[in-house]
């Protein structure tokens, strides 16, 4: 089956839970299967799939309880900041755990963690996930620098908890 | 252009989604600024961490099994009903006919598990990145591709003069069975050709309907000079016959 493993760690994702996610990609294959006659021939096959997959999230109960966190894209942030002595970044390195980042992505708002999975652990292309997300390039790039900041505080909060609780 | 405008194009670039002119002066600046050097590498290993720690569930064997089955499954309309009235008049027929009809629902099951392992094929095909292992528009050099690598060989039709492309071809197994795929393009839709030694998948098919809809698709299906032939597309059934009618003749020439 096309996709099941990366669908099924997306799905896992943005559910949080093993039976939602199972019941999310069943859900997304039959509807896959059922409505493949309106797949056009030449488009983006995996950008379908995860749009399937996307909208039927929307319409569950986890997904309804997650889009009432309004996503709001209001335009760019202002420049970044410059590399300080440590940021979140020389953490990771640092700790090299992969518990931290699990963690920080998991405290993500829905709208921020699937455009930052979508980009960085699939590598979509920004035209692919604004053709999944069914949102202009532009947002997507908006979403993604301010998805990222919330990562990168998401790990400095994770720290400092974890410095505190030593 | 000095840092603070690069500063805000990072992840862009590291996205590779910078236009082709912007990337180069952007490379070359990197060259010369230690400190945005350093930002985009802090920023690659981000990205490198969230895709090592994205990769973090796993679907369980079983629920892969299920999915699988339930894709493949279609309802199944017991004729034993059928068998039971009977039964009530004899014993004889009920089980002339109990039998009769356990086979024939195992046959349907099966035929229809083998159309349903198409689809899946074809749809996988389409999915992938890499569609075809031999990639060329011409039948002579597809053709030979196949050699010592099915145990079979087959004529492909001359496209001259037909709506049909050749895009190429990959070996596929039905069932533990290998066989030719080999993909034409009508119009942008891809259709995939199955090609299959006969007496390897003989008691799959049904035989009294050769053109069927599966899933959306378009299938159709024939024996000829000991291989069996599927064609399946989300192309219309008239171009599925026309590409069938195309592979026929030339297996007869």
């Amino acid at each position: 089956m096309p996709l099941f493993d990366q669908l099924y760690n997306f799905a896992h994702w943005m559910t949080r839970n093993r039976e939602e996610a199972e019941d999310l990609v069943q859900e997304t294959y039959a509807k896959g299967l059922k409505g493949f006659s309106s797949f056009q021939a030449g488009t983006n096959f995996r950008a379908w799939m995860y749009r399937i997959m996307r909208n039927t999230f929307l319409t569950s109960r986890t997904g309804l309880r997650a889009a009432m966190t309004i996503a709001l894209d209001l335009g760019k942030d202002g420049p970044e900041l410059a590399v300080e002595s440590e940021t979140p970044e020389t953490i990771l390195i640092e700790r090299s755990d992969s518990y931290l980042i699990q963690s920080a992505i998991d405290g993500l708002p829905t709208h921020f963690r699937e455009i930052i999975l979508l980009c960085d652990l699939e590598e979509m292309s920004y035209q692919e996930i604004a053709d999944t997300l069914s949102i202009p390039v532009g947002t997507v790039m908006s979403r993604l620098a301010r998805a990222r900041k919330a990562l990168r505080d998401e790990v400095t909060a994770e720290t400092v908890k974890g410095r505190v609780r030593k | 252009m000095g840092c603070n405008f690069w500063k805000t194009k990072h992840d862009t670039y590291l996205d590779g989604e910078l236009a082709a002119e912007e990337m180069r002066v952007f490379s070359a600046h990197l060259h010369t600024c230690p400190s945005c050097a350093t930002d985009a590498l802090m920023r690659v290993l981000t990205k490198r961490s969230i895709q090592a720690a994205g990769k973090r569930f796993t679907p369980m064997a079983e629920f892969r099994t299920r999915v699988q089955q339930s894709i493949a499954a279609r309802p199944w309309r017991s004729s034993m009903r059928f068998g039971w009235v009977i039964a009530t008049t004899t014993l004889a027929i009920l089980l002339v006919t109990g039998v009769a009809v356990t086979h024939a629902g195992r046959d349907r099951t099966r035929r229809e598990h083998v159309y349903s392992e198409l689809a899946d094929l074809h749809v996988a095909t389409l999915a992938s990145l890499a569609q075809v292992d031999v990639v060329s528009s011409d039948q002579h050099t597809v053709k030979p591709w196949f050699e010592g690598k099915v145990p079979f060989t087959f004529n492909l039709p001359d496209l001259q003069n037909s709506e049909f492309s050749l895009l190429g071809g990959r070996i596929t197994y039905l069932d533990q069975v290998s066989g030719a795929h080999l993909i034409y393009q009508l119009r942008n839709q891809d259709i995939s050709v199955f090609i299959f030694l006969e007496e390897a998948v003989r008691g799959k098919w049904n035989e009294e309907y050769p053109v069927i809809k599966e899933l959306s698709f378009h299938m159709e299906t024939w024996s000829q000079g000991g291989l069996r032939y599927c064609i399946i597309g989300d192309a219309s059934a008239g171009d599925i016959d026309d590409l069938a009618e195309l592979l026929k003749r030339a297996s007869s020439s």
